[in-house]
């Protein structure tokens, strides 16, 4: 019994699951109609759906940031102004250059999407490029494409917000008649399972883990340090741009000024509430996901709680401070320390 | 080498989002876009500078009075075009200040970096313009530049934003956004009154906190929640975009589930993400619907749904401010005294012709009766 609680405390993904686990609590005793499911007009509806609807984008994003984190010990900061630049790309060819509002599409609706997942994977080829074959520092070099992209993105859309006002246009983000749950989850899901899949039936998995601790040895011992780094960046894109098309879906439109803003910081800090260490190497792609809706769920919390908004940012910060301050490793020894000193007393008495 | 390659790709990425960010506009001036421009280079600039401006001084005194009838030149440094209301504003001033009205107009988009803003205002103080307008990004730190305006004698028009910390400007025309919260206030009231509402229970979904379009309109509203005694059981903001007026809306439904009747959203993008939102809950909102539906700025997507019905009020926030400035600058030219604040006449667009008028007392302490605009499909093709 004591040793299965051992192993589960050990377990990495314990302090992510706690951290959530906090966040949820907080309303348990505020108000439990929090964790209330009901169905409403047809769908199922309740915060704790709320909470896997919106955080879909922020998952997905975190899929990708964390084979970033993990290959290259650096983050890519590109990414919400990617995903503002695949929804412009998207809107923009689906509507046609200079339209501000369509009922017909150009062309058929897949074609824009995975047009604008194209545009992602081409940032996201760009910056592993710059990272893998250049080798410079990752910040910087995705520092390009964050305050490019959106610019590009603007241009695409000739300074306009483009409403693609075709109906199954916004099933994406929204719901697909008939289907009681909002589609971001699925798409979030759908995302989730096929990298994790592949991470786990290939040697991926270990390779980016190689690289992440010390490039130079992977190479040596037989692996293309280079190619593995730029692959991970490459999902990070793609990554970006399946985010940026949901998000654009929400609002059946592309409004390249807002899509995406900040989501490059709740990326990385899902990253890092998922237990993963910001300086490369192991990582664990579970903590990611766990990370991204515990973000989703503070806010969703504080809507909930009806934190007035100019004190909600403060509010957010102290529960993220908390959170990150549990994980710390000085903390943990600390913990760990104090723990064992129980320990020991105990045996001392029973002696 | 490694160093030469990364600088020379930061400095492309640099001029290609200067340039992206510059889209449309006058040329940036070539040693600003590029590092590596050496220093020789830039001082040699500096000497032609002030000597063109030497000349130029003296041109202009001696051509000052010649110069009626001649075209006017007048520098334009916009905020960016970051929404459709920017955009425009930004037409607005392009037609007014126009060649076949006699102006030569220079524009320069500053795409929300006020550095960029004071370096566009400095420039046009070189080239001596006759008039310089400015929507400025931030309230403060103009104070310098607006002197060196002064001593220049180029009158300034500040447009839409206001400067707080100088006085140093010739006029300012803009929107009292304090007016639309207030008629919004007014409109419901004597809607709630001709429809037979008793018990008004109201959300409000806030524009990004702290913006002068939110603090105004929240102010103004208020004044009638607060002397009518109406129940306002939330207000939440959604950053003025589409998916902010969703996800507050979404918790909204869920909180106050069957307990609100009227929702104020502080511009059409919050307005369309709330409608997604009631729409997924059940709720029926806008004309005949439970629920009123009121929203600020009026572009054409939100006329349209006005049109449609499914937003009961809305409540314009003018962007054509060209013709105020224009007619300003006629005013300085003809040598007039001009008021030092316009406020622009604004429209309030309703969903229903039963109203004609509301009558308020509006932010300077005046009574006003202003129309109220049954909206047509020609409004809706003629917005911006």
């Amino acid at each position: 019994m004591k040793e299965k609680w051992e192993k589960i405390r050990k377990s990495p993904l314990f302090l992510p699951i706690v951290s959530m686990v906090l966040v949820l609590l907080i309303n348990l005793f505020k108000d439990a109609g929090f964790f209330a499911i009901g169905i409403n007009n047809g769908i199922i509806s309740g915060r704790l759906i709320d909470v896997l609807n919106r955080g879909s984008e922020i998952a997905i994003l975190a899929v990708g940031m964390t084979l970033v984190v993990a290959v290259s010990a650096g983050t890519d900061i590109s990414v919400g102004s990617v995903m503002a630049l695949s929804a412009c790309g998207c809107c923009s060819l689906l509507a046609g250059y200079g339209v501000t509002s369509v009922t017909v599409l150009k062309y058929p609706m897949i074609v824009g999407m995975l047009f604008g997942v194209l545009l992602g994977a081409i940032c996201g080829g760009f910056n592993g490029f710059l990272v893998a074959k250049l080798k410079i520092q990752p910040m910087v070099a995705t520092l390009i494409l964050f305050t490019a992209a959106r610019a590009i993105g603007l241009l695409v859309n000739a300074n306009m917000i483009v409403y693609v006002r075709y109906k199954p246009y916004s099933y994406l983000g929204n719901f697909i008649p008939g289907c009681p749950l909002p589609t971001p989850i699925f798409a979030a899901i759908a995302v989730i399972v096929i990298v994790a899949l592949f991470l786990k039936n290939t040697a991926m998995g270990t390779f980016i883990q190689a690289v992440g601790i010390n490039s130079r040895a992977a190479r040596i011992a037989g692996i293309n340090s280079t190619v593995i780094c730029w692959s991970c960046y490459l999902v990070c894109g793609i990554c970006a741009g399946i985010a940026g098309i949901v998000a654009s879906s929400r609002i059946y439109s592309a409004d390249s000024a807002n899509i995406g803003l900040n989501y490059e910081m709740d990326a990385i800090l899902s990253v890092a509430l998922g237990g993963n260490s910001l300086g490369g190497g192991k990582f664990n792609l579970a903590g990611s996901i766990i990370g991204a809706y515990t973000i989703q769920a503070i806010t969703t919390t504080l809507l909930a709680m009806g934190v007035s908004t100019d004190q909600a940012p403060v509010v957010k910060a102290i529960i993220v401070v908390l959170i990150v301050v549990i994980q710390s490793p000085i903390f943990k020894e600390w913990f760990a320390a104090h723990k064992a000193k129980k320990v020991s007393a105990g045996k001392e008495v029973a002696a | 080498m490694k160093r030469k390659v990364v600088s020379v790709l930061l400095s492309t990425a640099m001029a290609a989002t200067m340039l992206a960010g510059c889209g449309g506009s006058a040329p940036a001036p070539a040693a600003a876009s590029s590092e590596a421009a050496s220093e020789a280079a830039s001082q040699a600039a500096e000497t032609v500078a002030s000597a063109e401006e030497a000349a130029s001084e003296i041109a202009s005194e001696a051509g000052a009075d010649a110069a009626s009838g001649e075209t006017i030149s007048v520098g334009f440094a916009q905020v960016g075009h970051e929404s459709d209301w920017r955009t425009a504003a930004t037409k607005s001033v392009q037609d007014a200040f126009s060649a076949e009205n006699g102006f030569d107009l220079q524009f320069v988009d500053c795409d929300n970096d006020s550095a960029a803003q004071l370096e566009a205002v400095r420039n046009f103080i070189q080239q001596d313009v006759d008039y310089i307008v400015i929507d400025p990004i931030v309230s403060t730190g103009w104070d310098t530049v607006l002197q060196e305006c002064e001593d220049a004698g180029i009158p300034v028009i500040v447009i839409d934003r206001t400067i707080d910390d100088s006085d140093k400007y010739t006029a300012w025309v803009g929107s009292q956004f304090k007016n639309e919260g207030i008629a919004a206030g007014a409109w419901l009231k004597d809607y709630a009154a001709a429809k037979g509402i008793e018990e008004l229970n109201i959300l409000v979904i806030s524009g990004t906190t702290g913006a002068s379009a939110q603090l105004g309109r929240s102010e103004g509203f208020d004044q009638y929640v607060d002397s009518e005694g109406w129940n306002k059981l939330d207000e939440q903001t959604g950053d003025f975009t589409q998916e902010g007026g969703q996800e507050v809306m979404e918790s909204y439904c869920k909180s106050y589930n069957g307990k609100f009747n009227v929702v104020v959203c502080q511009n059409d993008n919050e307005a369309f993400g709330a409608q997604q939102a009631m729409d997924a809950a059940g709720v029926s909102y806008g004309v005949d619907g439970d629920v009123i539906l009121i929203s600020f700025d009026a572009c054409t997507a939100g006329l349209q749904q006005v049109l449609e019905g499914k937003i009961n009020a809305d409540f314009q926030c003018n962007p054509l401010s060209g013709p105020d400035c224009a007619k300003i600058v006629q005013s300085l030219q003809a040598g007039e005294e001009v008021q030092k604040e316009t406020f622009m006449a604004e429209p309030w667009y309703v969903a229903e012709s039963d109203l004609k008028s509301i009558t308020y007392t509006n932010a300077s302490g005046e009574e006003v009766t202003e129309d109220l605009i049954p909206v047509t499909q020609e409004i809706v093709d003629a917005a911006y």
